[in-house]
Parts: structure tokens; C-alpha cells; sequence
């Protein structure tokens, strides 16, 4: 394996790692504040549809983004009304939403546009993200180790993967630096303690869930826009449980979300580059590669390395006492 | 309470027969729902043709999930529409469980083997269209070397890419063909950002000609291939269109032709094993002015060549699936 292989599969990651993150803080979010949000899939796929139906429409990138965004949040809406209003179950809240997505976007598009279930295609500077040069990236590219590093690996993306990037350090700060972050986090542990402190939990938890709703709306968007160029029915294809899996895998934490995703995002494009890895002795399949993010998962909740404790208020909606 | 019984016996009967004279043929698209681009949306074309000759209306359903084939099976059945096309390989179990039951009503299975007095089984000789297509991909490609996409990991796409990585070495023997399939579960077939990750790691590994089956997985497949410079082939239905000038040919399965001929067949229709190959016009490539600058007149001439020795026996094509095994090609 060369240098320029290595790179190149680097570069993929970074591409398949992007939605994984963006989905994986977003469930950050909303578990954080005690609210089981396994709608990451469906809330990702009405984005995307959203974004590039409306991208198509207006032939602008950002008022696709914008719709994506939109009904993402409307989703989260729906779900935070579920589960903290009206104190339903969370996880049949997360999978009702799952199933409303994949029934909607499709009947949608097929009255929008009429080519079963699909958006036409958007096309560079008509309602799709262009790739960023990032600045000296010509120049550099010609120094040997460093240059294809810089040129090819952190450059040529879209602008959304810096954001994704950048939501890492600002959830951090968020969440570790601000009161907000602090009662947020309160809220998911103990409730009734931030009730008591005179804050209002149904507000902290609602705002938790449209968080995660917006970042959800990017990653829908990253992908119809972004890394395609139109919305194909069930086009997340399971990336909202991947996510789920790298956010417990992270153990609920934003740097560790970010390591998860490009690790899971990392054994994609192996699996992708290499069909079987011949490792001498034996034959990995690319069957186990695709199914190692799941298996690791697993590792962690069994507790084989370090414990993974989930928020201690998640998925119990909060009744004041009377 | 007796009159009442024998009022609503004859009542039924009335209807069940009214059903059954009606009968309406019927077709059931598989997963990839109705409009995918490529098979089922080739299935519906040859329905809709077929009524818009003749007149008269089919009854069609899209599935949403595998446990409604055997019941969308049996509510045809149940509601007289006769024939019943299925179009998708996964059908074999259901229908093999269900046909017993309708001795009167026909089925039609395609891309699949069911053995029963009432089934007629329609598969296609893929690799004889797939050798054609990597003719062409062997002879367009600068770097002599080519990539495969499949869907699904499953025999029947492995007959294509073994029929396509022996067209590509018939016309360049030191060809390097990559092969890639998507994944393991259905999932496989509608994901297209994993298709345009594997373009993207054939392209990196030299790849300039790149044809996709894989359903609609395969549209990710095209896309990059266009964004990126390099030449695509499509699958089932003619793709061309998709990317004009970008999409070397289609591999064109006549999906159509089948749904056409058993609708036109009607209930009473010659069951049994039915082949569709390039002697009776059931595979082929795709020509039109999408990608007319792109295949030279020579290229034409070999491929026009090579599908009539084919068609006439004198070539034969290695069918994956007879022996799974693959001389030209290693998974």
C-alpha cells in the first residue's frame, strides 16, 4: 500500500465520515438532555429529499440547505411533541419517524416530479455544493509528504465538511463551557434537580431536540447535495444507526464522536477499496469489515473497554410532581 | 337465516365470477419500487405498452417490504387478475408456495427458475449482453483498465460482471477488470453514495470505464463517473440519457419485451422455462444519439460480430450461475 493509496482512502473517509458525525452529534444533543433519539435516519433522509427537491426547484444550493434544515427540525418538532409534551415512548416516537420519512419523501417526490421517487438532478452552481479549494492548495500540492496531504486530503471538500468539522470543538464548548451546556447535561441526568433549581426542563429538552434537528438537516443535505447530486429513495441506506452505534461507541462525548465516526467512516472505505483483505494467513471477507462498526459496538456495551454509560435520565420523560 | 345464507352464497359466486372473467393481468415490481430507471421501471414500460395497445388496464403493486410478496401474490390471485407477472428473482419462494393453490391462474416469474404446471420462468442470458458491453468498455478504455459495480452480492450479478470481465479480456487479454459489489442486504441496491465511493476507488485504481448493476445504486455509480471524467455503462433500461456524451452504452435487458409478451399471451399462456438471449432479442446494447460520438464505427463492427456469432452458437459465453464459478473473473 503506497502513500497515495493511503491518502486516497483517507480522503474517503473523510466524505463517509462527514454524515456519520453530523448525525452522531446531533443524537448527542438530543440524548444528552434524556431524549432517546433513534429518528436520526429518517430525520437525515426528509432532509435530504427536502434539500434537494427544493434545490432543483430554486436551482440555490442554500435554499436547499435551508429546506433540509427545515424539515428536519419539523421532524424533532414532531418528536419532542411525542416524547416531552405528551410523554410518549421515545424509541416508538424514533421509529414512527423512521417509517414517516421513508413513506413521505418518496410519495412527495413522485408528485413533485414524477420520476418515481427521485429529484432531478441538481448540477454544480445549480443547487449543488462545489468542492472548496482551500487557499495555496495548487501551490503546496507539490511538496512531497505534506503537499497531498493538504491538497487532497483536507482540501477539495465540500463547505459542509468543515462545518461538520467545526461542529466538533463547538459542541465541546457548548456543552463543557457555557451554563447552557451545563444544564443541558443536567437535564439528561437528573431532571428534577434542574426543576428544582427553578429552570424549565421541557424548554432545555426542546431546544436539545431542534439542535439535533438542525444537524440532522445538514447531513441530509451533505449527502443529496453534496456527495450526490439528487435524493434516491432510502438513499441514507442506515447511516442514522450507524451514527446511533459511533455515538455509544463514544461513550456520549463530542471528541470521542468525532474519533468514532472516522474510525467507522476509516473501515467503509477499506471495505470499499478492498473487497477481501489477504492477510497472509487468512482472508478477511468484506462482509466482516461492513459489519465491524456493529461488532464493535457491541464490544463497548458489553464493556470489554471501559464502561459506556448512557445519560441516567434518557428515554424517561420527566412528570413534575404535584 | 337459510335465505339469507343462499342470497349472500349467490352474491359471492356473482362476484368471484365477475372476478374471474374480468381477468385482468397483473404485475408486482420488487423493491427497487416501479420507477428505479433500470428493471422495474423496464417492467412497468412494457405493461404500459402493452395497454396502451390494446386498451385495456393492468393491476400492478409496488412492495414495500419482503413478507408482502406472498400476500400480494395471493391477493391477486384471490381477486382473478390473471396472468401475474412478478418481475424479480426474489419471488421464487412465495410463488413456489403459493401457485399450487391457483391451479387456474398463470404466473409469470422473471430473472428466476419455479418449478410448477402454471409458471412460466423467464431469465435472461445477461452475460451474453454483459460480454457485449465489456467488448466495448475494453476497446474505449485508454488505461486497459475497467471496473464493475454490482448491487447485491448475489449469483445473478455475478453473471453479469463474469459475462463483462470476459468481454473486456476477448478484446484486451491483459485487461485488468476490478470488480466491486455494494453489499450484502438488500440495502445494497439503493445506496448510492457507497456507489460513488466505489467509482471512486476504481477510478483511483485506474479505472476509466466503469458499468454499474446495481439497481439504483447505480445512479451514484453514473454520476461520478460523469463528475469525474470517465466513461459509465448502464444497466436494464437504456441509461444513456442520464449523462449524455458520459454513459458509453447500456446493457439492456428486455425486461419490457417479457411483461409485453405474457400480458399479450393472456391466462391460458405456454408455461415453462423461457429464455431470453441475444438470438431472440432479449438482451443487447444500448444506441442512440445520447451516445452516438462515442462508439466508433469499428467498435460497432465487432461487437455487431460478436453478438451474432452468439446468437448463432458459434461463441459461447460462460454462464456464472451454471456452475458458480467464473473463469475470467475472481470474487
Amino acid at each position: 500500500m503506497d502513500f497515495q493509496t493511503i491518502i486516497q482512502i483517507l480522503d474517503s473517509t473523510v466524505r463517509l465520515a462527514t454524515p456519520l458525525l453530523l448525525a452522531c452529534l446531533a443524537g448527542l444533543y438530543s440524548e444528552r438532555a434524556g431524549i432517546f433519539d433513534i429518528g436520526l435516519e429518517g430525520k437525515m433522509l426528509m432532509a435530504a429529499f427536502a434539500s434537494a427537491a427544493v434545490a432543483a426547484l430554486t436551482g440555490s444550493v442554500w435554499m436547499g440547505l435551508l429546506a433540509g434544515i427545515a424539515s428536519s427540525v419539523a421532524l424533532s418538532g414532531l418528536h419532542g411533541l411525542a416524547s416531552i409534551t405528551f410523554r410518549g415512548n421515545q424509541l416508538i416516537s424514533g421509529v414512527a419517524i423512521n417509517f414517516l420519512a421513508a413513506g413521505l419523501t418518496v410519495l412527495i417526490a413522485q408528485d413533485l416530479f414524477q420520476q418515481g421517487g427521485r429529484t432531478p438532478p441538481v448540477s454544480f452552481g445549480e443547487g449543488r455544493f462545489a468542492p472548496i479549494e482551500l487557499p495555496f492548495a495548487e501551490t503546496i500540492a507539490t511538496v512531497p509528504f505534506v503537499g497531498p496531504i493538504y491538497a487532497e486530503l483536507l482540501s477539495g471538500h465540500s463547505i459542509l465538511v468543515y462545518v461538520a468539522l467545526l461542529a466538533v470543538p463547538g459542541t465541546w464548548w457548548l456543552l463543557y463551557r457555557t451554563r447552557f451546556g451545563l444544564r443541558l447535561r443536567a437535564v439528561g441526568e437528573n431532571p428534577a434537580a434542574v426543576d428544582t433549581a427553578g429552570v424549565s426542563v421541557v424548554g432545555l429538552r426542546y431546544a436539545a431536540v431542534l439542535i439535533c434537528g438542525v444537524l440532522c438537516g445538514i447531513a441530509g443535505a451533505y449527502l443529496a447535495t453534496a456527495l450526490q447530486a439528487g435524493f434516491v429513495k432510502d438513499m441514507t441506506a442506515g447511516r442514522g444507526f450507524i451514527a446511533l452505534a459511533a455515538l455509544i461507541f463514544a461513550k456520549w462525548r463530542p471528541w470521542h464522536a468525532l474519533w468514532a465516526c472516522l474510525l467507522f467512516g476509516f473501515l467503509q472505505a477499506i471495505a470499499l477499496r478492498y473487497q477481501n483483505i489477504d492477510l497472509g494467513a487468512f482472508v478477511v471477507p468484506v462482509q466482516f469489515m461492513d459489519a465491524l462498526p456493529y461488532i464493535l459496538t457491541v464490544v463497548i456495551l458489553a464493556g470489554f473497554v471501559g464502561k459506556a454509560i448512557p445519560p441516567r435520565a434518557g428515554g424517561e420523560p420527566y412528570v413534575k410532581e404535584r | 337465516m337459510t335465505i339469507m345464507k343462499k342470497i349472500m352464497g349467490a352474491g359471492a359466486a356473482l362476484a368471484l365470477s365477475a372476478g374471474a372473467a374480468l381477468a385482468e393481468p397483473a404485475l408486482i415490481f420488487d423493491l427497487g419500487g416501479k420507477f428505479d430507471k433500470s428493471f422495474n421501471e423496464a417492467a412497468f414500460n412494457g405493461a404500459q405498452r402493452w395497454a396502451d395497445e390494446t386498451g385495456n388496464t393492468f393491476r400492478e403493486i409496488e412492495l414495500q417490504s419482503e413478507a408482502q410478496r406472498e400476500q400480494a401474490l395471493r391477493r391477486f390471485a384471490e381477486a382473478g387478475a390473471n396472468p401475474i407477472v412478478m418481475a424479480g428473482f426474489a419471488f421464487a419462494d412465495a410463488l413456489g408456495q403459493v401457485a399450487g393453490d391457483y391451479p387456474d391462474t398463470s404466473f409469470v416469474i422473471i430473472d428466476m427458475v419455479v418449478d410448477a404446471p402454471n409458471v412460466r420462468s423467464v431469465v435472461f442470458n445477461e452475460h451474453e449482453g454483459s460480454y457485449l458491453v465489456g467488448m466495448m468498455a475494453a476497446k474505449a478504455s485508454q488505461s486497459d483498465t475497467v471496473g464493475f459495480i454490482g448491487g447485491m452480492d448475489i449469483p445473478l450479478i455475478r453473471k453479469f460482471a463474469c459475462g463483462y470481465a470476459q468481454g473486456v479480456l476477448a478484446v484486451n487479454p491483459d485487461a485488468t477488470v476490478i470488480a466491486n459489489m455494494t453489499g450484502t442486504t438488500p440495502a445494497a441496491w439503493n445506496d448510492p453514495v457507497k456507489g460513488s465511493e466505489l467509482t471512486k476507488a476504481q477510478i483511483s485504481q485506474g479505472a476509466d470505464v466503469v458499468y454499474a448493476a446495481a439497481g439504483g445504486t447505480g445512479v451514484g455509480v453514473l454520476q461520478t463517473a460523469a463528475d469525474e471524467g470517465i466513461l459509465s455503462i448502464g444497466v436494464d433500461s437504456n441509461q444513456n440519457y442520464l449523462h449524455p456524451g458520459k454513459v458509453l452504452t447500456s446493457m439492456m435487458k428486455r425486461v419490457d419485451n417479457a411483461v409485453y409478451q405474457a400480458f399479450a399471451d393472456g391466462p391460458g399462456l405456454e408455461t415453462g422455462f423461457n429464455v431470453m438471449g441475444l438470438a431472440n432479442g432479449g438482451v443487447g446494447y444500448a444506441l442512440d444519439e445520447h451516445n452516438a460520438t462515442l462508439v466508433s464505427d469499428e467498435m460497432q463492427a465487432a461487437v455487431d460480430a460478436a453478438s451474432t456469432k452468439i446468437a448463432n452458437g458459434e461463441l459461447s459465453v460462460h454462464d456464472y450461475m451454471s456452475d458458480d464459478s467464473c473463469p475470467a473473473l475472481s470474487f
